[in-house]
């Protein structure tokens, strides 16, 4: 089963010109830490997803949680791109009386599968998932984002033991290593390596690899399905930022913050759109 | 490095029971939810090694394969339970209730802001705790889980209410908090009992002061009321076994008809069953009101009465309650 990678990179290229718009049209949100997963998530939405009408309904479709829910712009233009919002509510994220809440709400958009926004949660209601499905013999695999700075959640490492005691073969974690957090480095804020060796020592199959690379992402993903009785981690090695040159590796941009019109045009460049192209992501109109 | 082993390792340890099975309410909760687990497939249990301390080795013993140990990790069980509840089952997540306060955000994040079938059902509450000291007993959650916006929250009053309100809990769709407790209770509630979320139970008719417990002080409470009896005052006693949502109606009722009203709970009077009543009726029926439960401090070890004689929960205190509050009456 072949991925079609440049569809996917496309993708991806979208998802983030999407998500910078919809920050821009909220007027704050965490724009670093959206770019750098785009590619995951492009991948497993395209992919493992692949959600068409109201597939994302059935009990035995495929899961992706953002644990990381800060990122959630990522999933809303993701989502966007797939037909699930109305294209009329790109100006509305964050907005009051909006369904695109500012971390993700099952509320009125339940595909993304749980309410997130307190780190470390979204990690446990997954591994509940993966363990309910099997439970009632459902094959259905379940995805689950984390952010570098989430692992410092005590949370994590309680659902980290847990996943493993279970053998949950149909969980594949996915960390966002961008190695950046809110205020620093995460080895300045609070160290996390060895990381791979943690994850090990959990008793997890462990993956590292280019977390912009599509191709390693899909073959890790699909050796994640292949393996048995273990819960798998694919630790992605990404850059915060992604995409955009003021933007890379830069701990300001992690968020909340106002993006200006300015810096939407040059981001914009960066990610490939012609300066005639600008207007219908500075109006607003470009899922129309 | 040697490692040496138990020699004899026993698995699935069940709890030295105080008291006679059934005579407390963890133990009647825990033979509820077995009992009830063919009525209910998509019933599963979780536990975080303390099965034997809230009943549910029962259950564990009974369907070990819809019997989840997450182990002493808290925070972990009850978000996973909000994952579980969105694939179509119910879990059931039991611990000590100061456990759950350690997953207090996860209760409200995971469970109820996502709107899940989870029931969280707490045992070791209050003073009822008894011996394991001021850690362990708890006297916020009631406070703290009615604050949770979509969280019902019960707190039934015998073991035979407890097995009509964990049947109720099943068939209600939505977040709920319970609270079982440690110690043996006798029963107070008769076999023709009705259980309700929502509603609260007249107990005993009286036209002086309306006497408003719920858990174990509403045993206390009936004491309370024979005293009274005796030296000529009439005293009305409502179980208000779900303090959230609050029997609005029966509540304005009894504030209208007896002009006053005592409180009792096992737990802080701050933020309790005490508050919750305060707040309706100071809307609705202001009248004269008493607060009999743990003034703002935190326990110790001892015997469960024993507690309740040193902080002022034992029937004598509810009765002196009673006479202030009468006493205060058409002053207000």
């Amino acid at each position: 089963m072949g991925c079609k990678i440049e569809e996917v990179n496309e993708f991806a290229e979208n998802i983030r010109r999407d998500a910078l718009a919809l920050l821009y049209h909220a007027g704050s949100g965490h724009p670093g830490g959206s770019l750098s997963c785009a590619d995951v998530v492009a991948y497993l939405w395209s992919e493992e997803l692949n959600y068409c009408g109201d597939s994302w309904q059935k009990k035995d479709r495929n899961r992706l949680v953002l644990s990381k829910g800060h990122s959630v712009a990522t999933i809303y233009a993701a989502a966007g791109r797939s037909g699930l919002i109305d294209p009329a509510e790109a100006r509305s994220v964050r907005k009051i009386n909006s369904a695109l809440q500012g971390h993700p709400h099952i509320k009125d958009t339940p595909w993304v599968e749980t309410s997130t926004g307190s780190l470390g949660q979204g990690f446990s209601a997954a591994i509940g998932m993966a363990l309910g499905v099997r439970h009632q013999e459902i094959n259905s695999h379940v995805y689950v984002i984390l952010g570098d700075g989430e692992l410092q959640e005590g949370e994590v490492w309680e659902g980290a033991m847990s996943a493993a005691h279970f053998k949950l073969d149909n969980l594949c974690l996915i960390i966002d290593y961008n190695k950046l957090q809110s205020d620093d480095l995460n080895e300045n804020i609070m160290g996390l390596e060895p990381l791979a060796d943690k994850w090990r020592s959990f008793n997890w199959y462990v993956q590292e690899i280019d977390g912009h690379e599509v191709s390693e992402i899909e073959s890790a993903v699909n050796k994640a399905k292949s393996v048995s009785d273990q819960p798998s981690v694919i630790i992605a090695h990404t850059i915060k930022g992604k995409g955009v040159s003021f933007m890379e590796g830069v701990p300001a941009w992690h968020g909340s913050v106002e993006i200006t019109t300015e810096q939407l045009t040059q981001a914009l460049q960066d990610l490939g759109i012609e300066s005639g192209n600008m207007e219908a992501y500075i109006n607003g109109d470009f899922w129309k | 490095m040697a490692i040496s082993g138990n020699k004899e390792l026993t698995s699935s340890n069940s709890p030295a029971l105080i008291g006679a099975a059934g005579d407390s309410m963890r133990e009647a909760f825990g033979m509820a939810i077995t009992q009830l687990a063919e009525q209910y497939p998509k019933l599963v249990v979780l536990d975080a090694d303390v099965a034997g301390g809230t009943g549910v080795h029962h259950f564990r013993d009974a369907y070990p394969q819809r019997f989840f140990q997450f182990g002493i990790a808290e925070q972990n069980m009850i978000a996973a339970a909000g994952g579980m509840a969105s694939t179509g089952l119910i879990p059931v997540v039991t611990t000590f209730a100061v456990f759950c306060l350690r997953a207090y955000e996860q209760a409200r994040l995971s469970v109820a802001y996502c709107n899940r079938n989870v029931k969280i059902v707490a045992s070791h509450l209050g003073l009822d705790v008894g011996p394991d000291g001021g850690s362990a007993q708890t006297l916020e959650d009631i406070a703290a889980f009615r604050a949770i916006p979509g969280m019902t929250v019960i707190s039934p009053a015998d073991p035979f209410e407890m097995k009509l309100a964990t049947k109720a809990m099943l068939e209600y769709d939505g977040p709920v908090y319970m609270r079982t407790g440690r110690s043996p209770i006798r029963r107070v509630l008769d076999a023709d009992y009705q259980f309700e979320i929502g509603k609260g139970r007249t107990l005993r008719d009286g036209s002086d002061v309306s006497i408003v417990a719920c858990g174990v002080e509403v045993a206390r409470a009936l004491d309370a009321a024979d005293i009274l009896s005796k030296e000529g005052i009439l005293a009305r006693v409502i179980n208000i076994s779900t303090i959230k949502p609050l029997d609005v109606d029966l509540l304005v009722k009894s504030a209208s008809e007896t002009g006053a009203i005592v409180t009792a709970e096992d737990h802080n009077v701050h933020g309790g069953l005490g508050s919750a009543v305060s707040e309706v009726l100071s809307q609705y029926a202001p009248c004269p009101m008493e607060f009999v439960g743990v003034k703002d401090v935190f326990g110790e070890s001892g015997e469960p009465e024993e507690l309740a004689e040193k902080y002022g929960l034992t029937a004598p205190f509810i009765v002196d309650a009673v006479k202030r509050a009468i006493a205060r009456k058409g002053g207000c």
